[in-house]
């Protein structure tokens, strides 16, 4: 079949627009927009199979079109990112016989961010008798995310998760075990059984090598070209479909284009446009925003979750923040200084000048209050001037009583790793004093828009792993990341590519002298150009510095209009600044990680303004997005159903005005309730 | 803190490199390596001088992305703890500090104190993998291993490839590296189906591309994963296993 050629497939997945017979619902922000936010609401259709959700998932399978083995090599699949999405997809397509060209901007594919995860991964396996299931998964799953995300997936989700822990284990993962042999489990928050598998606290670690591992064997084989220190810049679409990308190679400066029949981002979150976050430093949402400027919707980018024990900032020239793991709550108290600014060290501080705010205010839950809850009420110590810290913007986590209690020797067995940790990274004993700690920006929920089988709004685009939307609504379950990633990876897109392919048919690639790709150089070589020849002074990471501030402040743990509002008026005059005084040292044909840096920071500067638009847009709370304005009588988030059922994905026209296109939401087998963890 | 800098310039693969000497007036006990070379990165752009380009990502010691020499040392002076883990509170009275690359010849020089360590791929490439298919592997409760196997491979993988060992071994010998590798996948039921085919193909690499082990054990005292010198010695056990055996397992 010839591009020209349109199977009514293709025809079916074209960028959805407004049909004329919508129903239309104004929001009641979308009028504070006037003209950035359209008010009409086109509806998009997720392509879930009708019927029972939890048989939707493989009846879509046996659906799907197939390409036979001797025909696949005929097919050139470009995935970007190496992660354990993008590994794991990049292999599985390889095994299977396709093409794949595999991109990283790291020097190897293990160093992919996936390898930073700790605590474990979760998969529906059931084979304790403490009443786990496939609907209890999609239950805890849907409800952690406050009602935002779509349940059919979550059914694969936990479907697949069975054999990810299978096939992760068999290619060199050595997952915990019991002394009878058998995989061991843990909990993990938001959860009443035990269905968590882990390698130590280096989960991650152990999945992303084990999936760059076998990720080298297909280079070996031939199946997977590898090309590292290759960022991508920009998304190819011709002929009203993903055929290819843009690179930079980042050791000779070389723009190039790579055609392929499909195109799979898998390139992670976003929460690095906070500046201080436990993201990786190379951690950026460029090949997301470029798809998304290239037709791709962006879905819920406010939706981000914090983490309530991340290490504060401590000294300005901090470049991150670290995560500590949050079973530390199960025995350190969290408290605060009555008097804000009280200038005496903790131990000094007398018990009746204490305020264990949480036990307080919760006192059901105390310290181990829901992830958004602790968030939320640290920032309001902070916020009101009773922060600790030698910048004042952290609380205390303390082990005094539980040391006197269970003495120094349980707690160090229970956190003994942690505390080194701790010790290592701020100079201060925790056995001694107390840890502090603040909300950290952490994961993203939000992503590119993709329907049932991972296709963006853009056909032949596909998404995986934390650069998408899928899974975890407003909120997402600690371990829950990994299986996503791996699901999405190695279990998902070697089936729904596949059908796209045998859909497409294996026409010829894109020509590199196409007037498409031929404009994509071109605009990614003037920008580079542009910042080489910038006349200003600032380095780009000291305005990434200063959006991180902005973001924290007006669109954090909690947000209101009127913070959002100013936050919004401030980043476009931060971005005008950044356009006319950035400074880009040296040249293109080298490593330039001041290049680098400058091209990301430029397209976090556009992405924090739809984060901020669809937060202003969003009148509601759900999850990890709340809105100072909307919460019931007892302080907590007031979700309303009836308007906001729905995810938002938005588009953003090439002059930069959003907007708002809505999938709705229904829920056949958890049913809409109150989030109640008290 | 003033301390005083002096870090390896080096324009590109073919240019010779040489010592600069700076120095970083506003250091704080508090940072790490890394964030020093972030403030001295700000004052040279202000000094109009292009900015010392070095690798960094996860900053938390598990990708093994970051790695320095200070003063001959991989990593810096705290023992088997990553360069973004080295804190100056912990170097002691120091006012001065020689910063240059990861140095190797298996590991040649991009730029300033980035380096080439796509030899480390070649390595597992060859073979530190295991052969199976996606979606065919059998219920991992029905492989038994024993919780002292599964606790001992995971010493072995927790390396993060950071190639310190290399850069530490006045052979430049892969041992380390390699050899975890060989231990971490005999120890697993699937990865001993081709043990003795897995150790003759990083064998072969390790002989093409790095030098030979003289069992110094200076890559031991530089890891930032802690991995054991047990695995040098995996590393000479599994290849005459395998050479003697001659057989894929």
């Amino acid at each position: 079949m010839t591009t020209g050629e349109r199977p009514g497939f293709l025809a079916r997945r074209r960028r959805p627009t407004a049909p004329a017979s919508e129903p239309v619902r104004a929001s009641q922000s979308a009028t504070a927009f006037g003209a950035e936010v359209d008010s009409m609401a086109p509806q998009l259709d997720a392509h879930v199979p009708a019927g029972d959700p939890l048989t939707a998932w493989a009846r879509r399978c046996a659906e799907y079109r197939l390409v036979s083995p001797a025909n696949r090599r005929k097919f050139t699949v470009i995935v970007v990112g190496t992660g354990l999405a993008g590994g794991g997809a990049a292999a599985a397509l390889g095994e299977l016989g396709f093409q794949v060209d595999s991109f990283t901007f790291h020097d190897a594919p293990r160093r992919a961010h996936s390898v930073a995860a700790q605590g474990g991964i979760n998969a529906a396996r059931a084979r304790k008798v403490d009443g786990d299931s496939i609907v209890r998964f999609v239950t805890d799953t849907i409800k952690g995310g406050d009602f935002r995300g779509r349940e059919a997936d979550v059914v694969r989700l936990a479907t697949e998760s069975a054999r990810v822990i299978d096939h992760l284990q068999a290619i060199g993962a050595p997952f915990a075990r019991e002394y009878g042999g058998q995989l061991a489990t843990r909990s993990f928050g938001g959860v009443q059984v035990s269905r968590t598998y882990y390698t130590r606290g280096q989960t991650g670690q152990q999945l992303e090598v084990a999936t760059a591992q076998a990720l080298l064997r297909q280079v070996q084989r031939g199946t997977v070209r590898l090309h590292t220190r290759s960022e991508m810049l920009d998304l190819v679409v011709a002929d009203g479909r993903a055929q290819g990308i843009v690179t930079r190679n980042l050791v000779t400066g070389e723009v190039e284009f790579h055609a392929g029949h499909a195109v799979v981002l898998a390139t992670g979150g976003y929460g690095s446009v906070y500046f201080h976050s436990t993201l990786a430093m190379n951690s950026n949402a460029t090949a997301t925003w470029r798809a998304h400027r290239r037709g791709a919707l962006f879905a819920s980018p406010s939706f981000v979750q914090f983490h309530p024990t991340a290490l504060p900032v401590s000294s300005h020239w901090q470049s991150k923040t670290t995560l500590m793991s949050e079973s530390l709550r199960n025995d350190g108290r969290i408290w605060v200084p009555k008097q804000g600014g009280d200038p005496r060290p903790a131990n000094q501080i007398p018990e009746d000048e204490r305020d264990y705010y949480l036990e307080r205010r919760y006192p059901a839950y105390g310290n181990l209050t829901p992830r958004d809850v602790a968030s939320r009420a640290a920032r309001d110590e902070i916020e009101s001037g009773r922060g600790v810290g030698p910048l004042r913007n952290s609380v205390y986590l303390d082990f005094r009583d539980a040391i006197a209690r269970l003495g120094k020797a349980v707690i160090a067995e229970r956190y003994g790793n942690l505390f080194d940790m701790y010790h290592d990274a701020t100079g201060e004993d925790p056995y001694v004093e107390p840890m502090r700690i603040a909300p950290g920006a952490h994961f993203t929920m939000g992503g590119l828009w993709s329907d049932f089988d991972m296709m963006t709004s853009v056909p032949g685009l596909f998404v995986a792993g934390e650069a998408g939307n899928g899974y975890h609504g407003a909120n997402r379950l600690g371990a829950n990341s990994l299986l996503s990633a791996c699901v999405d990876g190695w279990f998902t897109l070697p089936h729904s590519v596949p059908n796209w392919l045998a859909r497409l048919g294996s026409g010829p690639l894109l020509a590199p002298d196409a007037p498409e790709p031929q404009a994509s150089i071109t605009a990614v070589n003037e920008r580079v150009g542009w910042f080489l020849a910038s006349a200003g002074s600032v380095r780009p990471v000291a305005f990434h510095r200063r959006l991180g501030a902005l973001l924290y402040a007006g669109c954090g743990v909690s947000r209101s209009a009127a913070t959002l509002g100013d936050t919004l008026d401030q980043i476009r005059e931060l971005r005008a600044e950044f356009w006319r005084e950035v400074k880009v040292d040296g040249r293109a044909g080298q490593i330039n990680q001041e290049l680098e840096k400058a091209g990301r920071v430029a397209d976090f500067l556009e992405l924090a303004e739809l984060m901020v638009v669809d937060a202003l847009d969003r009148t509601e709370s759900c999850g990890a997005h709340f809105r100072a304005e909307f919460v019931l009588p007892d302080g907590e988030a007031r979700r309303d159903d009836a308007h906001w059922a729905n995810v938002s994905a938005w588009e953003t026209t090439p002059d930069g005005a959003h907007r708002r296109h809505s999938e709705p939401l229904t829920f056949q087998l958890v049913p809409l309730q109150v989030r109640d963890y008290r | 803190m003033r301390i005083e800098l002096e870090v390896w310039r080096q324009d590109g693969p073919q240019d010779r490199g040489r010592f600069e000497q700076y120095v970083v007036v506003d250091a704080t006990p508090e940072m790490s390596l890394l964030e020093l070379l972030d403030r001295l990165n700000d004052q040279l752009v202000e000094q109009g001088i292009e900015p010392v380009q070095f690798e960094s990502d996860c900053r938390e010691g598990v990708c093994g992305a970051c790695g320095v020499t200070v003063d001959d040392r991989p990593h810096g002076p705290v023992p088997k703890t990553p360069s973004c883990r080295q804190h100056l509170r912990a170097f002691g009275d120091v006012s001065r500090l020689r910063i240059e690359p990861l140095r190797s010849a298996a590991f040649p020089v991009i730029r300033d104190l980035v380096v080439d360590r796509t030899a480390l791929d070649r390595v597992i490439w060859a073979g530190g993998f295991v052969d199976v298919e996606t979606g065919t592997a059998p219920d991992a409760d029905d492989v038994l291993i024993t919780h002292d196997d599964a606790e001992q491979a995971l010493d072995f993988a927790a390396c993060i490839g950071c190639g310190a060992c290399v850069a530490a071994c006045p052979n430049g010998a892969a041992h380390l590296f390699a050899g975890a590798k060989l231990a971490h996948l005999a120890l697993l039921p699937h990865g001993r189906l081709e043990r003795g085919r897995r150790a003759r193909a990083l064998g072969q690499v390790l002989d093409d591309e790095f030098g030979p082990c003289s069992s110094y054990g200076e890559c031991v005292e530089v890891c930032p994963a802690g991995i054991p010198l047990a695995a040098v010695a995996a590393m000479h056990r599994e290849r005459l296993r395998g050479l003697f055996r001659g057989k894929a397992d």
